[in-house]
């Protein structure tokens, strides 16, 4: 149940005020089939962009990308998207947010509710099921987006900072349970995130990318097992190795 | 005037009251304004300033009210006016929502319609009410037409307006979790749209009632409007005064069941 995701020579550039403003540049990049996969980079580097394309909401500027072979030219449900914004629909209840997937392939109504108590219950908002989203703090609405996302069994998992929002305990806690999905469903995944331990706890390969405009400066792959163990002197050398590099980046977006 | 505090906490829509104390501030307003007009029609008639037949008090105005309604003449034409208004503004509501859904999403739809509701929309509608009445007579059809013509513009535009301003991440999220054509429009641009579509409705409610008075001075032989203008032709001050409070009330009416529909199918933004 898990899909290949390739990129090939993607190059992204925006038009603003009529100036050509370039936010990827040639990225070529395999996602293996049950991979997951962390994309670090300094803030504005692309990452959103480049999940924005795999996604299939943005055409790229030169390049493509396919999904098992097939280029993608549009957004699909096997492609669940966690975006940065969260983007819930407000008018409808979390549980209402979660069945949303379910319900447009039309499950039976028993089955949706069922699945939406199954992730709710998964992100620890049981409790909330019935609330509207202005009545979530932005930590909740940020559970209730990745819940929306994975009830809807997407093969491919793109995860825009997911855990952003979340204070230090809770975001440990939903990294394990995503881990813990990860080693039973064995889905791909696309993780962009901040925090470089987050990557090397949760990531087969950590992607780092330059500066604006992103291209791929290097990829590490994490020899970490499976059930990963923060303190452990092989995690520690993989944090400080990444940290040191992502550095380097961050202090040139400031030269 | 909210202190920094209030504002800060509520936003400029401010606390909401306990519902009686809301009511008994409502109630007193009315009965301090009937008092005021008392006052002043009372002063007229000590002062001896003008004729006192052009101010009359409330109680005369309420007293002419109760009896047009025992006699069962206020029926009559409190059920014409409401039936135009009803008739119209409905129609106009939902040419609005059957042309200006497809306008928002279609630029093609909405290069078409706009210039011509560009053109039409500045003519203050009733420039427009002779027209309607050399097309369509002096009868029902003019004053309905009317009403759907003068409520049709407002109501187009915030449709238009709701459905340009959904925001593009939300019909994101959508297709990506499998949502098609159909789909995005149903369950998520139509309920992202409803908020503003239903500021737009309230605008033509109101204004529905604006303009089905003066249609009704023109050639009418019941209706609300019919009897201003027929008190005002014998000076009857009594009786135009209190069909315009029954078409005050009428308004209220109209706005508090669009308010009250609102709030239930926009519980969501303010649970
Ligand atoms: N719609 C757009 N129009 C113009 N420029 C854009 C647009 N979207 C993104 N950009 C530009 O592309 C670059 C990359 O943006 P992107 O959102 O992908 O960054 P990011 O790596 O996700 O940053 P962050 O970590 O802060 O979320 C930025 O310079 C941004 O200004
Ligand atoms: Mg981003």
């Amino acid at each position: 149940m898990s899909a290949r995701v390739q990129l090939e020579g993607l190059h992204k550039t925006f038009g603003v005020d009529g100036h050509a403003a370039p936010a990827l540049s040639d990225v070529s990049l395999e996602v293996h089939a049950g991979e997951l996969l962390c994309l670090l980079g300094p803030s504005g580097c692309g990452k959103s962009t480049l999940l924005n394309i795999v996604a299939g909401f943005l055409p790229p500027t030169r390049g493509r990308v396919l999904v098992d072979g097939a280029p993608v030219t549009g957004p699909g449900p096997e492609r669940g998207v966690v975006f940065q914004e969260y983007v819930l629909f407000p008018w409808l209840t979390v549980a209402q947010n979660v069945e949303f997937g379910p319900r447009l392939q039309g499950a039976p109504a028993e089955r949706c509710r069922a699945i939406a108590a199954r992730y709710l219950h998964m992100v620890g908002l049981s409790e909330h099921a019935a609330k509207f989203p202005v009545q979530l703090s932005g930590g909740m609405k940020q559970r209730v987006a990745i819940a929306r996302a994975l009830a809807n069994s997407p093969s491919i998992v793109l995860m825009d900072e997911p855990f952003g929002a979340l204070d230090a305990q809770t975001r440990e806690v939903l990294q394990e349970e995503l881990s813990r999905i990860q080693r039973v469903e064995h889905k791909t995944i696309i993780f962009v995130t901040h925090s470089i331990r987050e990557a090397v706890y949760l990531a087969d390969r950590v992607v780092v990318l330059n500066r604006a405009p992103g291209r791929i400066k290097e990829i590490f792959t994490i020899k970490l097992p499976e059930a990963r163990d923060r303190f452990a002197p092989e995690f520690t050398r993989y944090e400080s190795e990444i940290t040191r590099l992502v550095k380097e980046e961050v202090a040139r977006v400031h030269e | 005037m909210s202190t920094v505090t209030d504002l800060v906490q509520w936003g400029l829509r401010g606390a909401s009251l306990p519902r009686r104390r809301a009511l008994a501030l409502r109630l007193g307003v009315v009965l301090a304004f009937l008092a005021l007009w008392s006052l002043a029609s009372g002063l007229v008639v000590l002062l001896g300033l003008f004729n006192p037949i052009f101010l009359a008090g409330p109680w005369l105005v309420l007293g002419k009210v109760w009896e047009l309604a025992l006699s069962g003449e206020l029926w009559g034409h409190l059920g014409a006016t409401l039936e135009r208004v009803a008739v119209g503004f409905t129609t106009g509501a939902l040419l609005a929502l059957a042309l200006g859904l497809p306008a928002g999403q279609w630029r093609a739809v909405r290069n078409l319609l706009e210039p011509i509701v560009e053109i039409l929309r500045p003519i203050p509608p009733l420039a427009m009410l002779p027209l309607f009445i050399v097309w369509a007579g002096i009868g029902e059809t003019s004053k309905v037409a009317f009403i759907t013509y003068a409520t049709f513009f407002p109501m187009f535009l915030s449709t238009v307006h709701a459905v340009q301003q959904v925001d593009p991440l939300l019909l994101r999220a959508a297709a990506s979790l499998g949502a098609r054509r159909p789909q995005l429009f149903f369950r998520v641009v139509l309920p992202a749209a409803l908020p503003e579509i239903l500021t737009g409705i309230r605008l033509g409610v109101a204004l529905s009632f604006f303009v089905i008075v003066i249609s009704e001075f023109i050639g009418a032989e019941q209706g609300l409007g019919y009897l201003i203008n027929d008190g005002r032709n014998f000076f009857l001050v009594p009786q135009m005064l209190g069909a315009a409070i029954v078409l005050g009330l009428l308004g209220y009416a109209g706005n508090a069941l669009v308010v009250r529909l609102g709030r239930h199918w926009l519980r969501w933004e303010r649970p």
